[in-house]
């Protein structure tokens, strides 16, 4: 019995399941047992009893409408900004020049750099006696220098903010865009210039329907870890510009409060579900209309 | 070179060139930064290269309360996540990189599909969790949750590693008499080893860089980005350019190492969806 029992085991037919082991039971009680307990933490009070409360708390919450608003802002503004950067980056850097390859990593670099650091990076730009006024002050366009960064100029703090993030995370639409670029293949390319198709005609004709998978992976993830945008609000600009990760910490942080927090991180969670659901039918939906 | 073709050249230079001074100079000013002496950074007008540069700003920075401590928490926590990642994930990459067996594409998308998960949802209850179990507050805490963060990322670079070793080597290795264990330690893994050297430099960034959870799991025990960023609000201009050019060296230099693996790693997460 044991003896064949080893030897079932022992066959390639159960050695994949075997190696798989760690990492689902990892998963099991580091994803789906918090993910789970998360939702319990949202929607239970602490007697056992099912509750809204929490949900109805934290809609109340005077910042509730305005941390929702910049939540969205922020990520509809970045992620098509970084589309559109890192595809440009990407095409400039497929054209094979010489130091292409140096270039490529140059404008990746970025992928290393965390959210805080980044955040920090642009304070000493934003800053009051930063580089950016300074600069300015230097070329003679102001001579106090401007607050960028203050409850009065919101719409300035929320571009510092755009562009900081837009800095730090563009590398990562490159890298996916790239990787795209690489699998198109020649032939496809070569079949064009022959039919007499050249730079935009190409550009537009032949490589961008065939990134299309690759744009719409780097849409996806982008807009759901832009929703999640928290470090560099935080370094940047403190609370002037409330958003929903950010909330989720300090109510646990600040306010010892892990029911509201978890229905920060479940408001998240629906949101960013809902978006992905949205691109993915919108997106197919789109280019079934150009086939047909 | 034909009229055109060297204006398209040029242009071509100067595209490249602007995108590269766009990721450059935000890195160049903050390393500015954390060499100016203290009190420049907050005079009026400041001048944009200092009057000379010190060590004493981020040795400042290093000597701060908490800023050693945390520093070391950090490369620990870094350094367990990258053990748990490896030993964890490795063999999941290597099983869907050898085998057809049912499930595999069903286990692939998964797996990604946990990474778009809000850190948020996992950090919080966790939290709740880690306090009943004793490791609230302990940089095993942490490790493992960053380890879940970074497993997914693990899975699918090292599929790609085991991928680009030729099966016929093991097979071969095993017609010779070496069991399959041995095939796999004799002739997969030396053939590995680069690749996921890589991984584990990415993943030892991605826990070094990781800010939220650090922060909400731990009271004493901060790793460096979880000890600046609570202590921000209350540090000075310096303490925090300091901090940011710190926590941005050993990333650029790991990420300047894995260079050639990047794209390879990426590419694999996305081509097949």
């Amino acid at each position: 019995m044991e003896a064949r029992l080893r030897r079932l085991l022992g066959t390639d037919t159960f050695l994949p399941y075997w190696l798989l082991l760690p990492t689902l039971v990892f998963i099991g009680v580091f994803f789906f047992m918090p993910l789970f307990n998360a939702i319990m933490l949202a929607f239970r009070a602490d007697n056992g009893a099912f509750t809204l409360d929490y949900f109805k708390k934290m809609v109340a919450d005077v910042r509730f409408i305005e941390t929702l608003k910049y939540t969205f802002l922020l990520a509809v503004t970045i992620v098509p900004l970084q589309l559109v950067t890192a595809l440009a980056m990407a095409l400039l850097v497929n054209t094979g020049f010489r130091g292409s390859r140096f270039f490529l990593y140059l404008f990746a670099l970025p992928l290393g750099i965390s959210d805080l650091a980044a955040g920090l990076i642009w304070l000493s730009i934003f800053t009051q006696h930063g580089f950016l006024n300074s600069i300015l002050y230097s070329l003679g366009f102001i001579q106090r220098p401007i607050y960028f960064i203050s409850y009065q100029n919101i719409g300035l703090t929320f571009l510092a903010i755009v562009i900081a993030e837009h800095w730090r995370a563009t590398a990562i639409v490159l890298v996916i865009l790239v990787a795209g670029l690489q699998m198109i293949s020649r032939d496809y390319l070569e079949a064009a210039e022959v039919l007499g198709a050249r730079g935009w005609k190409k550009v537009w004709y032949v490589i961008l329907p065939m990134l299309k998978p690759s744009l719409q992976s780097a849409l996806i993830i982008r807009t759901i870890f832009a929703l999640q945008t928290f470090a560099v609000v935080l370094a940047l600009a403190g609370n002037i510009i409330p958003v929903l990760a950010g909330e989720a910490y300090f109510w646990h942080f600040l306010y010892r409060n892990s029911h509201i927090a978890s229905a920060y991180a479940v408001l998240l969670m629906v949101i960013s579900i809902g978006m992905t659901w949205f691109y993915l039918r919108f997106l197919r939906s789109r280019m079934e209309v150009i086939r047909g | 070179m034909s009229y055109p073709r060297l204006l398209r050249r040029t242009l071509l230079y100067m595209g490249v060139t602007a995108f590269a001074l766009w990721v450059l100079v935000p890195i160049f000013f903050i390393g500015i930064s954390s060499f100016t002496p203290r009190n420049e950074i907050y005079a009026w007008p400041k001048p944009i290269i200092p009057s000379h540069f010190t060590l004493e700003t981020m040795r400042f920075f290093l000597n701060s309360y908490g800023v050693l401590n945390s520093l070391l928490n950090s490369v620990w926590v870094a350094l367990l996540t990258l053990s748990f990642t490896l030993a964890v994930g490795a063999p999941a990459g290597y099983a869907v990189a050898r085998f057809f067996f049912r499930g595999r594409e069903a286990f692939r998308l998964g797996i990604l599909v946990t990474r778009m998960f809000p850190t948020a949802l996992l950090a919080v209850p966790l939290a709740v969790t880690f306090i009943r179990w004793g490791l609230y507050d302990t940089l095993v805490g942490v490790a493992l949750i960053h380890t879940a963060m970074a497993l997914p990322f693990a899975v699918i670079i090292t599929t790609g590693i085991f991928m680009g070793v030729p099966k016929d080597l093991e097979e071969a290795a095993m017609t010779l008499g070496c069991s399959r264990f041995g095939a796999f330690a004799r002739v997969a893994l030396p053939l590995a080893l680069p690749g996921l050297a890589a991984a584990a430099m990415f993943t030892f960034v991605i826990s070094w860089n990781e800010v939220f959870a650090a922060t909400i799991l731990t009271v004493n025990n901060r790793t460096l980005p979880a000890h600046i960023l609570t202590t921000i609000q209350a540090s000075p201009l310096y303490f925090r350019f300091a901090g940011g050019f710190f926590m941005i060296l050993p990333a650029l230099f790991f990420m300047f190492l894995i260079r050639r693996y990047l794209f390879h790693m990426w590419g694999g997460a996305t081509a097949e969806r």
